[in-house]
């Protein structure tokens, strides 16, 4: 083994130049690979950032009351009438509320208050959805605070922090008051303290986020909440936490992917092109690797010829090739992949880009796959050349 | 079992086969060589002689006939057994003095040494030096075998021919390329080597000069040994 990596290293060195442009050639081939794993991975936190990011991982709501239990008599219609005025509540919601905390992964649980009604301006009136909870949460599952575009975000007693296509149909602006009624017709005057704006259309046109005592009164709802929105440390991780916390506590516990699928079909989409191209790298390292070993056996078959002669046996011959392979493809992985990682470096992350420029994530470069995996397809490659450098006829190569 | 005389040929024969063609280039060839022995092959062009020393040297299989070298048959053994039995016991000096170019004179010397034990050993070093030295080339040990003129290359073959210390060398035309004042020294050389050491030469030459420096000349014909001096 030490003896055919002399071997090995003699030859490469001994042909500097094609050793050089053969190195470079994988390089670039993992290059590409590195890039696009940035590049998708980046593309991917950032979609997964700008959606999933504001909202929540896992929704616990009650569960729904199983109509189908009722059974229907001959002869009869059985009309199932779900009330749209009095939605389901959690009860005695701080009771789940240490579970929840506890779970795996659980980094952030936030209990809402919702409901739907009407903001009155004048002769204007607007349908809003409303959010009531503690002034301290307003940001936990989307950043409220960050997207601020007047005001403050805290939620005292009489104020409200509205979206700012709201306040722009409403025609209001901060510190102006004005008076939210409920689906429960009670009636509150409020102060508009903040406005925001998420980039979510079907947000900004609607919300209302109250403090939740003020909300309590305006949906009449003294206790309980409507549910829990969690956030977690681990997004791939929801479904998993999600099944969790349906056994544990019995409520109905959705995941972020089941209510976003084709978000998640499109990222799955975007990794799957993104390998297809990382393929062809692999592919174009392996075809290169192979014909540059494959000419290098026919160069110098008749010193492969002295060599068998002289008693190396074909192992001995295969190993001196194999490893011309390895050494190329860890010399042209790291290459490509300290390349990769020097040229990605100055993309900021995509989570903190306000849009705009390349959105690639250097830290998704998966370097350690791109040099294991070119190594494993430079050493493949180099199989077929050692094999056919062992087969040479010592006679036919040595010549008469 | 490595014992009984170097060389013993029955009845060997060599068929080529091109197409539907099969040429039998030996034809029936009987030969016994003993341990020590310096012989000189001499025959014309197309008689044989490297065929002959090809099969000798396992780096081909005869059609029919029997080859044992040191009392040990290799008409059916695999190409490791050949190869392990190439390295230990048979060395080898080919006309066009075959040198790795990119690996340095003294390297190549230790080649047979360092591809049996896998690496370049202290002891192999120092005998390689020595060898370098016997063939007169202790000033080009480091050069590269491409740097060193056809002269010095085949003395530098000769050393390595000898690194394991092999039974038997096998030169098909060793002096073939080299000038009158080489071929003389290269011969002397082998000569030398095989007094000092008792290492048994086969030695392939259209050199009737070079031929009378043997003790014992072989003429083949055809195929055939047409007559041995013995
Ligand atoms: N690979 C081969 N395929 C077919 N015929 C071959 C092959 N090698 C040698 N021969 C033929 O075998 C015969 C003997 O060849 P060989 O090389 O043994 O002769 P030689 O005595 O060494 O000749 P020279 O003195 O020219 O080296 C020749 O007629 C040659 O054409
Ligand atoms: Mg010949």
């Amino acid at each position: 083994m030490l003896y055919s990596i002399k071997i090995a290293t003699r030859y490469l060195t001994a042909t500097r130049g094609q050793s050089l442009l053969l190195v470079l050639g994988v390089a670039v081939g993992v290059y590409v690979f590195v890039f696009m794993s940035a590049l998708i991975g980046g593309l991917a936190v950032l979609l997964i950032d700008r959606t999933v990011g504001s909202i929540a991982h896992v929704i616990v709501e009650p569960a729904d009351r199983n109509p189908a239990l009722l059974k229907e008599a001959p002869g009869t219609l059985l009309a199932v009438l779900k009330s749209s005025q009095q939605r389901p509540t959690l009860q005695s919601a701080e009771a789940y509320l240490p579970i929840l905390e506890t779970a795996p992964h659980v980094s952030v649980v936030v209990g809402k208050l919702l409901g739907n009604g009407f903001m009155v301006k004048g002769e204007a009136v607007a349908p809003v959805q409303i959010t009531g909870l503690e002034s301290k949460d307003i940001s936990a599952i989307a950043d409220i605070d960050a997207s601020l575009v007047a005001g403050s975000s805290e939620l005292m007693l009489g104020t409200a922090v509205i979206g700012s296509g709201l306040a722009e149909s409403l025609g209001i602006g901060i510190g102006q008051s004005l008076v939210i009624r409920s689906e429960r017709d009670v009636e509150q005057s409020i102060t508009i303290g903040g406005i925001f704006q998420l980039g979510l259309a079907a947000v900004d046109n609607a919300a209302v986020y109250l403090n939740i005592r003020a909300a309590r009164v305006l949906l009449d709802l003294p206790e309980g909440l409507s549910r829990y929105e969690i956030k977690l440390d681990d997004l791939q991780q929801a479904r998993v936490v999600a099944d969790d916390l349906r056994a544990r506590t019995g409520l109905k516990a959705t995941a972020w992917q089941d209510q976003n699928a084709q978000l998640l079909e499109g990222l799955t989409a975007q990794a799957r092109s993104g390998d297809l191209i990382k393929g062809f790298a692999l592919v174009t390292i392996i075809i290169g690797v192979a014909s540059a070993l494959l000419l290098s056996t026919y160069r110098r078959q008749s010193e492969i010829g002295i060599m068998r002669a002289m008693g190396a046996s074909r192992g001995f011959v295969v190993t001196v090739f194999v490893i011309q392979g390895a050494l190329v493809g860890l010399a042209g992985g790291l290459l490509g992949a300290g390349l990769g990682y020097l040229s990605l470096l100055p993309f900021p992350p995509p989570e903190l880009t306000s849009g705009g420029g390349l959105p690639v994530d250097y830290r998704q470069g998966a370097y350690g796959a791109a040099i294991a995996l070119t190594l494993a397809g430079a050493i493949a490659a180099a199989l077929w050349p050692a094999y056919a450098a062992s087969r040479i006829d010592p006679v036919k190569a040595i010549g008469p | 079992m490595i014992d009984g005389p170097l060389v013993e040929v029955h009845d060997l024969t060599k068929d080529y086969e091109e197409g539907d063609n099969v040429a039998r280039v030996l034809k029936g060839v009987q030969l016994e060589v003993a341990r020590g022995e310096l012989v000189a092959l001499l025959g014309p062009s197309g008689s044989g002689k490297s065929t002959l020393l090809n099969i000798l040297g396992t780096l081909m299989r005869p059609t029919a006939g029997s080859v044992r070298i040191l009392g040990q048959s290799l008409v059916g053994a695999d190409d490791f057994v050949l190869t392990e039995f190439r390295n230990r016991h048979i060395g080898f000096v080919f006309q066009a003095h075959l040198l790795l170019p990119d690996f340095t004179a003294l390297e190549n010397v230790m080649f047979p040494a360092a591809a049996r034990h896998g690496r370049e050993r202290r002891e192999d070093r120092a005998r390689g030096s020595e060898l370098l030295d016997r063939v007169g080339l202790s000033d080009r040990r480091d050069y590269l075998a491409s740097q060193l003129s056809g002269g010095q290359k085949q003395r530098v073959a000769v050393a390595r021919s000898l690194m394991n210390a092999p039974e038997l060398v096998l030169a098909d035309e060793p002096t073939g390329n080299l000038d009158r004042e080489s071929a003389d020294r290269v011969m002397q050389l082998l000569t030398e080597i095989n007094t000092s050491d008792g290492t048994g030469f086969l030695i392939s030459t259209h050199d009737e000069k070079i031929a009378a420096r043997c003790r014992r000349q072989i003429y083949m014909v055809d195929g055939k040994i047409a007559h041995d001096s013995r």
